[in-house]
């Protein structure tokens, strides 16, 4: 790749850190795509009339190995690779992929991008945000689990089975899987910017099936994140997951039904942080806003929580499942303010959306996959810890709701309504958490839930890193987090009225 | 690298290099297609995106123990590496005796023409495209003055191919096309704001509703949820439209997949031959209607589709399964395989549909004294293990048989395996929109959650 003009830029800015390198030369090494095919390519798609063009370049291999029934009955790969190619005008955009990475495909990708700034209308170019800052390096994987042995990850999974089985008789069946992801990724833009970055990913899961007289329940835990394979097995993580898996499905054996109606609910820490991402996080996208179609538009500066609620998205934090070094566009990714002490400060922006509303870059612009074309998309959102001890949350209320673990959550972005489900929750009575209860649905309004958290627990945790978020048919890997809270009065969807 | 092109030839020389290696069995499932998409919003081009894909998978048997690779780069080199990746992957799974792909004498012997590509259409234009987006919107946009935003119309297409072939010596392939248009406007009025959304879907682009009825129709749908309010928290009848009771039998479906049922996940688990539904429910999966959406020549295993009666007046008649599935539960493939490349097969429903009833939807709203009619379902709240039911709801409040104000911020809760039996009126008004189609559902009780 030597004399090319784009990698000469990217020498000056230095915008990858050394580790990030490989990525780039990855590219040239496969598909012999060098510096001067970039240009030569980018100069095509940005042709005479387009404010900004890009190239994503991405190389993805994918592994599964699960279990069930007591045997690895399924391992599967996958081997993909691609290359989107981006034009932007005005707020048009132009997008166009092949998973056959040459020159000539990338030509005719960048002239069928280019189509949709043939009929744009005289205005002035908006200028898209610049890259700023420096890159991290936030998952240094050296071993990815993609890489380690098949046989020990195929005797770990035999290993939680047995372990499952051994913690309870009512296990009937047992699920494990474990999958990986090891993805090698370019961005070349035409403002000069050439940014790679390899992202790893890995996650295991553990789900039972009990059976008591006739009574079946389902329990899973999971974890992962951008992380070697020493995260599960160093410390004997996968005991923690089965252990948790068998005591959900366990203790659902003897759920009551869940109440219906408006009830005082507790939170607890962790994933409970689902309740965030939907009531909060998706409204503050950057594209329902500009487009005016989100419950959070034309709100900054106003109260949306209470002043209790201080809630960041931050793509920093080393090895999680939802941190990135640079988004899809090539940015570096941020902690970037949501709401502080109650106030909405701020959005989650891509290039178009923060170029279009004149608003900084936060490093959210991401995308599944090479066929994609960036969004706005959270990373890591989770509420800082308070000062009231847990304990002390659950013992002010008289009559409500204490949950746990969720399962999926959504949200109508334009009425602001949002639910989430819970898979393990119990009941409250004079301080005091009782009975478990099923699963229920709870349901709330986006821009108001929050202005009703009266307590917040000092006991901030992260998810265990099994996040997946899907909007417009993409998804991405996220985090969430929470401390302890109490939220007064929320809709609990259950059968008992 | 030597780009080839996806051919028969070149899924049997791929299991041929498989069987050099000591394969015992294996099958070859191909995929390549052309997608196109334009977003418009308020009057102006959004989005285009355009592109093409190809996908070769191998799934490969050494004896008893199996694996599946895939890949996008369809080479010489990447095909071997691919047969020695699978080969390495399948020495270090299980010995299942239920495996293997399925019995020879029952692959599809011939392939029948289902009408499920318009070849035609390939010639239509961008731009023509682009005018069918900007009209669904349009007609939106138009009809009320209270519809002041849009988050888009769309309009895309899908030309498909897929290749199969396993060691049995069965090859076959067949196209497909997918066009679809629709738009999601947005009405304020009053403080409230909202969204809905419409669409049409097709195999043949003539096919497809117009702009007007597709735009006409979102334009309605906004509107009659502007002001929606919770209501008191009770028990009473809920009334699902045929979108939403399409999404009871989704959930039917999962809960009918052979691998939920050998795993125990579904509660539906040993109760084929019994009664699981009120008498009005009768539930038919057809993989063989003439350019339907869920139509296909062959399963995933080669096997040939059929019709089937799932459910029959109440009486669960059949599962959904594959080879494997059926194998786990002492049953014949229901020629449900589906495949996702580079991976064991799954089950899928075809065209899966709830069979019309006898009443016109107005008179089942009418036989409502206070109730709840639903048109949009938010979550995932469904335990398909236990058949737990919960999720948020938005709808009309029925009162004295009529529709009235708009109702959000609720949810509706029961249990599958009782709001199937409590089934308690059907509509006449069945339309195959989609794969999966219903027509209006009245269940007799549910607890809604609200105040």
């Amino acid at each position: 790749m030597a004399g090319a003009g784009v990698l000469e830029v990217f020498l000056r800015e230095s915008v990858m850190a050394q580790e990030n390198l490989p990525a780039a030369s990855f590219f040239d090494r496969n598909f012999g795509i060098q510096g001067r095919d970039l240009e030569k390519v980018l100069a095509a798609a940005l042709g005479r009339k387009a404010d900004y063009a890009d190239l994503y370049f991405e190389y993805r291999r994918n592994e599964g190995v699960s279990l069930e029934e007591g045997l690895v009955k399924n391992c599967s790969q996958s081997t993909a690779n691609g290359v989107g190619v981006r034009v932007l005008a005005e707020s048009k955009t132009g997008y166009a992929y092949t998973d056959d990475i040459t020159i000539e495909n990338l030509e005719i990708a960048a002239r069928t991008a280019q189509y949709i700034a043939q009929n744009r209308s005289a205005q002035e170019p908006v200028p898209v945000g610049q890259a700023r800052g420096a890159a991290h390096d936030l998952y240094p994987v050296k071993t990815p689990v993609n890489d380690v042995a098949l046989e020990k990850k195929v005797e770990l999974l035999y290993q939680i089975d047995r372990y499952a089985r051994s913690l309870d008789a009512r296990v009937k069946n047992v699920m494990v899987s474990i999958g990986s992801e090891y993805k090698v990724i370019l961005i070349a833009s035409s403002q000069g910017l050439v940014v790679g970055d390899i992202q790893p990913l890995t996650r295991l899961n553990v789900s039972c099936i009990v059976e008591e007289n006739g009574n079946r329940q389902v329990g899973g835990f999971g974890g992962g994140g951008r992380v070697e394979f020493g995260f599960f097995v160093d410390a004997k993580d996968y005991e923690r997951y089965a252990r948790e898996a068998v005591r959900q499905a366990v203790l659902n054996l003897s759920a009551e039904n869940a109440p219906a109606g408006t009830l005082d609910v507790v939170l607890g820490p962790g994933w409970p942080g689902i309740l965030l991402h939907e009531a909060i996080g998706h409204g503050l996208e950057g594209d329902f806003n500009r487009k005016k179609t989100s419950a959070f538009s034309d709100r900054i500066g106003q109260r949306v929580a209470s002043e209790l609620c201080t809630v960041v998205d931050d793509g920093t934090i080393p090895s999680r499942r939802g941190s990135i070094n640079v988004d899809d566009e090539g940015t570096p990714t941020h902690r970037t303010v949501l709401i502080e002490k109650g106030i909405l400060k701020g959005y989650l922006q891509d290039k178009l959306n923060a170029g279009l509303m004149k608003m900084p870059l936060t490093g959210n612009g991401r995308r599944e996959s090479y066929a994609h074309i960036p969004m706005p998309r959270m990373t890591n959102t989770f509420m800082l810890a308070g000062e009231s001890a847990p304990e002390e949350i659950l013992r002010s209320v008289k009559k409500g709701l204490y949950a746990v673990s969720f399962g999926g959550g959504q949200v109508d972005i334009t009425s602001g309504k949002f639910v989430f489900s819970a898979s393990e929750a119990y009941l409250i009575e004079d301080g005091k958490v009782t009975k478990p209860v099923k699963g229920a649905t709870l349901i709330g309004n986006g821009p108001d839930v929050l202005t009703r958290v009266s307590m917040v627990g000092s006991d901030l945790k992260l998810d265990e890193g099994v996040g997946t978020c899907g909007k417009d048919g993409q998804s991405v890997p996220v985090g969430v987090g929470l401390p302890t809270i109490r939220i007064d009065g929320l809709t609990v969807g259950g059968t008992r009225a | 690298m030597e780009r080839m092109e996806l051919s028969q030839d070149l899924a049997r020389e791929t299991l041929a290099m498989a069987k050099a290696k000591g394969a015992t069995q294996g099958d070859v499932v191909m995929a390549e297609g052309e997608s196109f998409f334009v977003t418009v919003r308020m009057g102006e081009v959004e989005k285009i995106s355009q592109a093409g894909e190809k996908r070769l998978g191998l799934r490969l048997f050494f004896g008893n123990s199996s694996a599946s690779a895939s890949t996008s780069d369809i080479s010489k080199n990447s095909v071997e590496r691919l047969v020695e990746d699978t080969a390495r992957m399948a020495r270090v799974t299980a010995q299942d005796p239920y495996s293997g792909l399925p019995d020879a004498e029952e692959l599809a012997r011939e392939i029948p023409d289902l009408d499920l590509c318009d070849e035609a259409a390939r010639a239509v234009a961008v731009e023509e495209k682009i005018q069918m987006a900007l009209a669904v919107e349009k007609n939106a946009l138009a009809y009320d003055a209270r519809i002041i935003n849009s988050e888009g119309g769309e309009f895309s297409n899908h030309f498909g191919r897929v290749i199969y072939a396993s060691s049995h010596g069965f090859s076959g392939e067949y196209s497909g096309s997918t066009f679809g248009h629709s738009v999601a406007p947005v009405a304020k009025a009053d403080g409230s704001m909202q969204r809905d959304y419409w669409f049409s879907s097709n195999r043949k682009f003539s096919r497809l509703e117009s702009p007007e009825i597709v735009g006409k129709t979102a334009a309605k749908r906004v509107l009659r949820r502007l002001g929606g309010r919770k209501v008191k928290t009770c028990e009473v009848p809920v009334i699902f439209d045929p979108e939403m009771a399409g999404s009871l039998l989704r959930n039917l479906s999962s809960a009918l997949s052979g691998y939920a049922l050998y795993k125990g996940a579904s509660f539906l688990v040993g109760r084929l031959g019994t009664r699981i539904a009120s008498e009005l429910m009768t539930v038919i999966d057809d993989g063989t209607i003439p350019g339907a959406l869920g139509s296909r020549p062959f399963d995933g295993e080669g096997l040939p589709t059929k019709k089937k009666l799932v459910v029959d007046k109440g009486e669960l008649q059949n599962y959904l399964l594959d080879t494997y599935s059926g194998k786990k539960l002492g049953l014949a493939s229901t020629g449900n395989a589906s495949r996702s490349i580079g991976e064991p097969p799954g089950v899928s429903p075809s065209n899966f549909y709830l069979a019309a009833g006898a009443h016109a939807p107005d008179d089942i709203i009418g036989s409502v004294q206070a109730g709840l009619y639903v048109t949009e379902l938010i979550g995932f709240g469904v335990n398909m293990v236990t058949g737990d039911y919960s999720r948020g709801a938005a709808g009309l409040w029925i009162e004295n048989g009529e529709l009235t104000y708009p109702v959000e911020e609720v949810t509706i809760a029961g249990n599958l395996k009782e709001m199937f039996q409590n089934i308690e009126m059907v509509g006449n008004d069945l339309v195959m929109r989609g794969r999966i189609a219903a027509p209006t559902v009245k269940i007799s009780r549910m607890t809604l959650a609200g105040d």
